[in-house]
């Protein structure tokens, strides 16, 4: 099982490689609207202070949902997902694969990116810390509950903006607990509750994205 | 060990077919005829597991496929209409892939000597997007060479695009796989000669005019 799931953490990573442009693509899509925000708003620092959390989470939840295109319909256009369904293991352990490489590819340079653009909304070290931690329990999160709806949607057209429509509400407890977290940082109120509680999301999604997105996507074949 | 009973498959309005039932043992081969959109792929696609029928069911080994489908999966080969060739990635790494998947071993010698068997062994290193359409069929159908111990080969269309050389390279890996107790299901618009010491034949064609009389 751990065989399978490494090589199709290995094949989509080695897929995204050879097709960088596609990656480079939302993370350029972040920092850009990111940094059109200053320029937009003003140099004012209190009011960049203020917003730059939920400013940050909400260009990352739209990057990462640019990305769920492509989790699984290249797949299911050439027929490799066919051959994943049909796979000796359980799908379930594939998709969770491929949402791990999703979140590598797509997830975690946002992450490592955030901090730096904090420091065009003055953020203090502590806030661009806690910004740090709540996207990396964070995006994770994003991938698994898009995969339930990039799944949902396979083979639908217009399906871009179906996803939207069946993902968001799920994303909104995720960018509210997260940008809450840098939020009460800095307001000195401490950001453990939101943490937890995004954690403990992370752990529910863990647990059930994975069965829900396999059994899209056996809907989805038939 | 295969065993279908009254299957019926409908697809939005249209029913293609219905009290199909056939068995399948050792060493023989099913050839599925038919018109184009008499449901061939369909029949196939239940076969695998993909779809459901909306009667009927299938048994393997006497018990219904749904029950144990990785159990089953593991004993099946399906290559269908679509290539299921990543572009991006070179013809070795796409067998890999697919062998890891089925559960075999995947050192690089064992994909180029299934290559070879198809031909396509110089093209190992090259990205998939490259090849031409029938240097990809060979590739896909290179996973049949690496799967000698799976018993059940379920083929859609698996001639097309092929030249002469690999036509007869391809008959004669489903002459051995028959010939060593395997089975085949293929559908074909294509002449070909498969020795097979049983054949059977479901026509579709037959299937929907009884539909259409009823």
């Amino acid at each position: 099982m751990i065989r399978a799931l490494g090589w199709v953490l290995r094949r989509d990573l080695l897929l995204a490689f050879r097709r960088r442009g596609d990656v480079v693509n939302a993370l350029v899509f972040f920092v850009i609207v990111v940094s059109l925000f200053p320029l937009g708003v003003g140099p004012e620092a209190s009011q960049l202070r203020n917003m730059a959390p939920g400013v940050l989470w909400v260009a990352a939840l739209l990057a990462c949902m640019l990305s769920l295109a492509r989790l699984f319909a290249p797949d299911h256009q050439d027929g490799t997902l066919e051959q994943m369904l049909l796979a000796g293991e359980p799908l379930v352990v594939l998709v969770m694969g491929k949402v791990i490489a999703h979140w590598l590819v797509s997830g975690l340079p946002l992450v490592l990116m955030a901090p730096l653009l904090g420091l065009q909304f003055d953020l203090p070290a502590d806030a661009l810390a806690v910004l740090c931690v709540s996207l990396l329990i964070g995006t994770p999160l994003l991938s698994l509950i898009g995969a339930v709806g990039a799944a949902l949607t396979l083979g639908v057209r217009g399906s871009g903006v179906l996803v939207a429509l069946l993902v968001l509400p799920l994303y909104v407890p995720v960018l509210i607990f997260g940008a809450g977290s840098v939020g009460a940082t800095a307001a000195g109120t401490g950001a453990e509750a939101h943490l937890l509680l995004l954690g403990g999301f992370l752990a529910l999604a863990l647990v059930l994205a994975p069965w829900a997105s396999a059994a899209a996507l056996r809907i989805a074949m038939e | 060990m295969l065993e279908a009973r009254e299957l019926e498959c409908t697809r939005g309005e249209r029913r293609l077919f219905s009290g199909l039932s056939f068995r399948l043992g050792a060493g023989q081969l099913l050839r599925v005829a038919g018109a184009n959109g008499s449901g061939k792929t369909s029949l196939l696609r239940i076969m695998c597991g993909l779809l459901l029928p909306s009667a009927g069911e299938l048994r393997w080994r006497g018990r219904p496929i749904r029950a144990e489908r990785e159990e089953y999966s593991r004993n099946l080969v399906f290559i269908g209409h679509l290539n299921a060739l990543k572009d991006d990635l070179t013809a070795l790494e796409n067998l890999q892939v697919a062998a890891a998947l089925g559960g075999m071993p995947t050192d690089a010698g064992r994909m180029r000597a299934a290559l070879d068997r198809f031909g396509v062994a110089h093209c190992a290193e090259l990205p998939t997007k490259i090849l031409s359409q029938g240097q990809r069929r060979r590739v896909t159908l290179a996973r049949l060479a690496l799967s000698p111990a799976v018993p059940l080969w379920i083929l859609d269309e698996p001639f097309s695009a092929l030249d002469v050389g690999a036509v007869v390279e391809l008959e004669r890996l489903l002459a051995a796989h028959l010939a060593s107790a395997g089975m085949v299901v293929l559908t074909t618009h294509q002449e070909v000669q498969v020795v097979a010491q049983a054949e059977q034949r479901i026509d579709l064609d037959v299937h929907t005019a009884v539909l259409l009389a009823a």
